[in-house]
């Protein structure tokens, strides 16, 4: 579209008129498409809030939370998803632990180290790592993952009579397929920032009598840090909202996220028991449902701090 | 779907006498001016032709004329039963545009004790009703039969549990496979998230309610067989007909899950589903009776089937 604005402007007959009305038009347009953006947001957090919050009010909120038995079915049904959040939060922050650092040498190394033709078959590697659907993901560890898992929980635990084997459908199998699926997400991101640093920084350091690696570190790391902790956050939002994935490999059952645990995912949780679920069950699983949004807030949230001190440092 | 049927046959009817009657006109002409026109002269001997034109020219032909079936018909009781009660409703009311079908679902006691009260027409039961129940004029019409086989990876060697077996299993009781002769591998139990009504229904035969200690709960029949073919050791449940040869039905207490057994009752792990009406279908309103040869013919009899249940003899 904008191609051929350009060229009827060039173009000899053009009338001021018509320009006019053309770029008005434009503009309504415009504004009508950043207008659908924001009504989508308004609606679904008017639904999330409004679907949410009438379970709270039958069940008590602090039992939610803080509750640990689900038993959203039994004669006396109990609702309490403190593992369901807890497991959420540890494979998060474990996923981000494992797939951060992975992440970010590897931005490193496509910004600074890489020959270019190594670089060539990176860097596209690593886009279509971005573009996989993150069910494939999920099947693929599935297939591959659990049945490794499972061995190496037979070995753990051989002998053992209290533990609950799960076939590798477990905490580590689903951190692991969080950490690879961020991956794509904090590359990118760091490459960008690593790549912003100035030449000049770098010249300044290797003309000091600085190694390679020892500018990289010293010098071009701590000053792409804001886009680094932006990468970071980001990647920390795609494994929170994470669903698809991790209930083929977590085995979705709700329990204490210990590493051969089966575990639930606030995710999980909703996908796992929607179908099914009626009346008060229902409702609390749209709680759960604002329990993420919430979450998913938090993060927007500390995105845009982040994201804002990186300006103010330019 | 019915009006259209009605709105050709009698359009065809009208036709047939228009052009009986000797009018010169295309037939194709005739019809439509013919609906408009002769719809209130001709609809005595629409009628009378109908039931003809209906047997060479639809399929339905048995049901066409009882398709007069209006009003409401209310159910209530088993929980277990939403699907089917549903699905049954559903297809009832799309057949029989002038009837709306309402079920609850309140628990399969409740349901028989509503019939028994007259509060509704049908009492719906996941379980065979007690002799009191039929002694207060409660009659007990199966729709049809709920079974669940229990499923093992192929490789695993044993064959047979005993209903005690499966319990202490399920409970977290008993974790290795050597204590009922297979190899000695832990059991990774399997099974549906809460909710689901297989899990449901395998609780409650078992008597196991909100008591199983599962290491995975997966959200469809299907997830549960393909973990547990995959996974060395695995146990699950599944509805029966879904099960395939990827996995391994066992025997409970000696008795192989197939459709014979399970009609003939000798398998645990089922359940009649019971419609039970205050008193015999026979006296029942028309509309009942409707339903019910509803659910006996061929159409009600695949919904039937499309939910998964075994139907009864």
């Amino acid at each position: 579209m904008a191609n051929t604005k350009i060229v009827s402007l060039s173009g000899d007959d053009v009338r001021f008129k018509k320009t006019n009305a053309v770029e008005n038009s434009a503009k309504i347009l415009l504004t009508l498409c950043a207008l659908v953006a924001v009504a989508a947001v308004i609606c679904i957090s008017a639904y999330m809030i409004i679907s949410g919050i009438p379970a709270l009010l039958q069940v008590n909120p602090l039992e939610i939370l803080f509750g640990t038995v689900w038993a959203p079915t039994a004669a006396e049904p109990s609702f309490g998803i403190a593992f369901v959040i807890l497991t959420s939060i540890v494979g998060t922050a474990f996923a981000v632990l494992l797939g951060v650092p992975v992440g970010v040498l590897t931005a490193v190394f496509l910004a600074e180290l890489a020959p270019a033709k190594v670089a060539a078959v990176v860097r596209p590697a690593v886009e279509l790592l971005a573009g996989i659907p993150s069910v494939i993901y999920g099947l693929l560890g599935m297939v591959i993952l659990n049945p490794l898992m499972y061995k190496l929980e037979l070995f753990v635990f051989k002998g053992s009579t209290t533990h609950q084997y799960t076939g590798g459908a477990n905490m580590i199998s689903a951190v692991l397929v969080l950490a690879i699926m961020i991956l794509p997400t904090v590359i990118s991101v760091s490459e960008t920032s690593i790549r912003a640093v100035p030449k000049e920084y770098r010249s300044g350091s290797l003309a000091l009598g600085g190694s390679k690696i020892q500018t990289i570190f010293r010098v071009v790391l701590p000053t792409a840090k804001s886009g680094i902790m932006t990468a970071v956050v980001l990647g920390v939002g795609r494994a929170i909202g994470e669903a698809m994935a991790i209930t083929l490999v977590s085995g979705s059952s709700v329990n204490l996220p210990l590493p051969f645990n089966a575990v639930r995912f606030l995710t999980t949780a909703i996908v796992s028991e929607m179908g099914y679920a009626s009346g008060l069950h229902r409702q609390v699983l749209f709680t759960i449902g604002l329990v993420l949004f919430v979450f998913i807030m938090i993060i927007n949230t500390v995105l845009l701090k982040v994201s804002s001190a990186a300006v103010k440092e330019k | 779907m019915k009006r259209n049927t009605i709105g050709k046959l009698v359009a065809l009817t009208a036709a047939v006498s228009m052009v009986l009657a000797g009018c010169g006109s295309s037939s194709s002409t005739t019809a439509s001016a013919a609906t408009q026109a002769s719809a209130e002269e001709t609809t005595e001997a629409a009628q009378a032709a109908t039931e003809e034109t209906a047997e060479a020219a639809s399929t339905e032909t048995a049901e066409q004329t009882d398709a007069d079936l209006s009003g409401s018909l209310s159910m209530a009781g088993s929980t277990s039963m939403e699907k089917v009660a549903n699905a049954l409703a559903e297809s009832f009311m799309a057949k029989y545009p002038n009837t709306t079908v309402t079920a609850e679902f309140t628990g399969s006691s409740t349901g028989v004790e509503a019939v028994l009260a007259g509060n509704v027409d049908i009492g719906n039961s996941s379980r065979s009703l007690t002799d009191d129940e039929k002694s207060q004029g409660a009659v007990e019409n199966i729709i049809a039969i709920d079974g669940i086989a229990v499923i093992t990876d192929p490789a695993n060697t044993a064959s047979d549990l005993s209903k005690e077996d499966l319990v202490a299993i399920y409970k977290g009781e008993k974790t290795n496979w050597s204590e009922f002769g297979g190899p000695d591998e832990p059991i990774v139990v399997i099974g549906r998230e809460a909710g689901s009504g297989t899990r449901g229904a395998f609780e409650e035969l078992l008597e196991i309610e909100d008591q199983a200690a599962y290491a995975s709960e997966l959200d469809s029949t299907g997830a549960v067989i393909a973990r547990v073919a995959s996974t060395p050791g695995a146990i699950g449940y599944a509805s029966l007909d879904e099960v395939d040869d990827t996995v391994k039905a066992l025997s409970i207490d000696g008795v192989e899950a197939n459709e014979e057994n399970i009609k003939a009752g000798s398998y645990v792990l089922s359940r009649p589903f019971v419609m039970a009406t205050n008193g015999e279908i026979s006296e029942q309103s028309e509309l009942v009776q409707g339903f019910f040869a509803y659910l006996s013919s061929e159409e009600g009899q695949e919904v039937i089937k499309g939910v998964g249940l075994i139907l009864p003899d």
